[in-house]
């Protein structure tokens, strides 16, 4: 039958850097989290539009229950991770900058199920549609696009391949890893669900090769059900980046300021594909999510599968607490992730990982000394820039410079910043660059 | 609740853009590489010409370091002697001078390349050609006598010769200082070179001087053998007669990641390409071969057009960087009174290099006309 061969990918991106994997986490198996005390669950965990609160301060809530919703097409509702009272409504800083409504939920511990919460039926794509709306679904890979604009490409945009993402090409994390291995029925169906739905020919499942048990793993269940490929990749950072991951498996290039549905493509991680199984199979919204808690500061680094809301410092004691006092707090990747002000953060509805570094690893980010034009940011660049001149750019606030340099084509990968012998902050002044380069063109 | 508040304030956590994690890459490694891979052809001149080598890379080095210090101490600026780079500049510099150049000269190299060309355009990174060959010509152009005597001080046999062409130089900078009196630029810039040309055939030294003259002996010495030149059994400068320990030093910086073969091969392809057609008395019988073991060329391919500060970022703009130097390294030795064109090849490429960056711009991946290529 030649179905169990594995393909290799097409196309090796430009660039790239070989970063120490630490998948330290690998083989330890997803534990739930209990009932924390209080969770505080934000109103904005998605690009787009934030919610407005629908619950308030003495209400009841019960686990599945709508808390949060927006009438804008861009945004996602946002429902309760557990069951008890309000407590209050405040507002907190989101990662994106913004000053939103928080709901702060003291828990009962009985996570009572809301009668909302019903296995779902449906007739056809627009109500499928509508469902994953009514999910919460967002882009669980870390960008956080609400699933269902994503998924209603405008007419004239055929779309024939279905990519799902399972490169996960950060250190630390390993919360797509887990999946592939645990839940690989989950991601096949959901697969076909999304396959009908999009009327896409090909399903490709891009796997990096130092996850040779996944790809095993996914390529039996893949084999029995046909008509989808598991492509292994090379791993090399940033392999999962979704341009690179479309040209990795296709050899199609998503021009300039458009997206994968130009070429015909939507890419989803493996995670959101699950997702979409399970609550067609339950009706339970996304109120929880596996975050891989790592870092060299943690004691028992662990798969967990934590109730969005939770806050950090919960899943911190969850695992065993420090070794010492963390002095920096990334959620997300080391590459890509966010660093947190503070412990009392609550996980968020694309959190995958929680890393806590000591202040040795994380000052490693050292102090900028000048560009010495070695280039070598050039060379690792995956989108073709050139990294050296838009800092300068930046740094000027030459905005021509900037628009010269293609500014807005950077991913933020932060590969030229992780490779530069000067230190400099080549991904910090980038992206203050699209932001100057922004307001000068509005 | 307030107590919490605070709490939270004095543990805040510290917060930066992504990335979190750099790799251990810096300045000051990629320097020591640099001076690592230069430690075989400092050897070889030592073993070569005699110990007085090692004291002139001692001075130039010496020389370099204090005056980055002291311009960095008066300019106010962020001390950098630590990332190595004025080291590197120092041995460069050796390398480049002739192993009986007197010490105050090599001294004075060190503090042009430093001051003038580097520190006072902006210091490390921002030098607009490379310090040490601009130093060399300076040098050159200003203690031609000296910088063009290449005999080996290890050797006291060649004392008769030195005197005698002492004696010449002189005469020749006397030439040459009448000439300046004589207020014409061109006159002066004919002296100096007829100075070198006349100085290195009477000290019969470099190698280059038999495919200048198209004499196979000068002086009463024979033009050397391949084998001779590629070993580092010449006179020249103190780190550029030996092609192997160069191509040794050379082979670790490939190995290293610090450069690229772009330039370098660019560069000796240009000049044996070009040499083959037009260095013969036919054309295409040109002797290609001794054209690239004579001379600075593998030292200045390698070492010096690859100096990160004054090469193009680009790949392309590395390649038409190598054959430009080609280009003018060849019409200097064959059209020209000197024997010798690499460093000023590379220092007249140097000032080229904005603008070889401007014109290869890369397409970003997707970008431009790509779009309605996949619809």
């Amino acid at each position: 039958m030649g179905l169990c061969e594995v393909i290799t990918g097409k196309k090796k991106f430009h660039g790239g850097i070989a970063i120490p994997h630490c998948k330290n986490t690998a083989q330890c198996e997803t534990i739930k989290m209990g009932v924390p005390e209080k969770v505080t669950i934000p109103m904005l965990q998605h690009v787009g539009e934030p919610c407005k609160v629908l619950v308030k301060k003495g209400d009841e809530v019960k686990v599945g229950q709508l808390i949060g919703a927006s009438g804008k097409y861009v945004s996602a509702p946002i429902h309760s991770s557990v069951s008890g009272t309000v407590t209050d409504i405040s507002k907190m800083v989101c990662m994106n900058g913004a000053y939103v409504d928080a709901v702060e939920i003291k828990t009962d511990g009985r996570q009572e199920i809301h009668e909302s919460v019903k296995p779902p039926s449906y007739h056809n794509d627009a109500e499928l549609l509508e469902l994953i709306k009514g999910s919460g679904l967002v882009g669980l890979g870390g960008a956080a696009f609400p699933t269902h604009v994503k998924l209603s490409p405008p007419k004239e945009k055929v779309i024939d391949t279905l990519i799902v993402n399972g490169a996960e090409c950060e250190p630390y994390i390993t919360s797509d890893y887990r999946e592939m291995v645990e839940n690989s029925w989950n991601i096949i169906s959901g697969i076909y669900i999304l396959k009908d739905l999009l009327k896409a020919k090909q399903v490709l499942i891009g796997v990096e090769d130092n996850k040779p048990e996944a790809i095993k793993i996914m390529t039996n269940i893949a084999n029995t059900s046909g008509k989808i490929d598991i492509i292994k990749l090379k791993t090399r950072y940033p392999q999962g980046a979704e341009k690179m991951l479309i040209y990795a498996l296709t050899g199609r290039k998503v021009p300039s300021r458009r997206l994968p549905m130009d070429v015909g493509v939507i890419v989803m991680n493996v995670n959101s594909v699950s997702f979409v199984a399970e609550y067609v199979k339950t009706g339970m919204p996304l109120i929880k999510k596996r975050v891989t808690v790592d870092g060299p500061v943690v004691n028992n680094p662990s798969n967990v599968e934590v109730l969005i809301g939770t806050h950090l410092s919960d899943v911190f004691e969850f695992c065993g607490g420090f070794k010492e006092e963390p002095y920096k707090v990334i959620m997300g990747g080391p590459m890509m992730g966010v660093s947190q002000h503070s412990l009392e953060n609550p996980v968020l509805k694309f959190t995958n990982a929680i890393l806590a570094f000591d202040r040795k690893t994380a000052e490693s980010v050292k102090k900028e000394s000048p560009c010495i034009r070695c280039a070598k940011c050039v060379q690792v660049c995956p989108m073709n820039l050139l990294p050296l001149f838009l800092n300068a750019s930046s740094i000027r606030r030459n905005t021509a410079g900037l628009k010269k340099y293609n500014v807005m084509d950077c991913i933020e990968c932060g590969c030229c910043s992780y490779i530069c012998p000067a230190k400099r902050h080549l991904v910090q002044s980038i992206r203050l660059g699209k932001v100057l380069l922004r307001k000068e063109e509005s | 609740m307030a107590e919490k508040s605070d709490r939270k304030l004095n543990n805040i956590l510290m917060m930066s853009s992504s990335p979190h994690i750099r790799s251990k890459e810096s300045t000051r490694r990629i320097m020591a590489d640099v001076i690592i891979a230069l430690l075989p052809a400092v050897a070889w001149g030592t073993y070569y010409f005699g110990p007085r080598v090692l004291l002139v890379a001692l001075v130039t080095v010496a020389s370099c370091v204090i005056s980055e210090f002291i311009c960095e101490k008066i300019m106010k600026r962020d001390i950098t002697i630590g990332d190595l780079s004025a080291v590197v500049t120092g041995v460069l510099l050796a390398l480049n001078l002739p192993p009986a150049i007197p010490l105050w000269i090599a001294a004075i190299g060190g503090i042009i390349a430093i001051v003038l060309i580097k520190q006072i355009f902006g210091g490390i990174g921002q030098n607009f050609m490379n310090p040490a060959l601009g130093a060399r010509v300076i040098l050159l152009l200003s203690w031609t006598q000296h910088m063009t005597n290449w005999t080996n001080p290890r050797m006291p046999a060649a004392a008769d010769t030195v005197s005698n062409a002492t004696q010449v130089a002189d005469a020749v900078s006397t030439a040459t200082q009448i000439a300046d009196v004589a207020y014409s630029v061109s006159s002066v810039a004919d002296a100096v070179s007829s100075a070198t040309s006349v100085a290195d055939a009477v000290s019969s030294a470099t190698p280059l001087i038999y495919a200048k003259t198209g004499q196979d002996v000068l002086g009463g010495v024979a033009r050397p053998e391949y084998l001779d030149l590629f070993l580092g059994r010449v006179l020249g400068s103190i780190g550029e007669i030996s092609v192997l320990v160069l191509l040794i030093g050379a082979a670790y910086l490939l190995i290293r990641k610090v450069i690229t073969l772009s330039i370098p091969l660019s560069y000796i392809g240009t000049v044996a390409l070009l040499t083959w057609i037009l260095g013969g008395d036919k054309p295409f019988t040109g002797d290609f071969l001794y054209h690239i073991l004579a001379g600075s060329l593998i030292l200045g391919a390698f070492f010096m057009a690859t100096d990160y500060s004054t090469s193009p970022v680009m790949e392309k703009g590395r390649i038409i960087m190598g054959i430009g130097c080609g280009i003018i390294t060849v019409v200097i030795r064959l059209y020209s009174n000197y024997p010798e064109g690499v460093s000023f090849a590379i220092i007249l490429m140097n000032l080229l290099v904005p603008l070889i960056d401007k014109f290869t711009i890369p397409r970003a991946f997707g970008g431009e006309s790509r779009i309605e290529r996949h619809n």
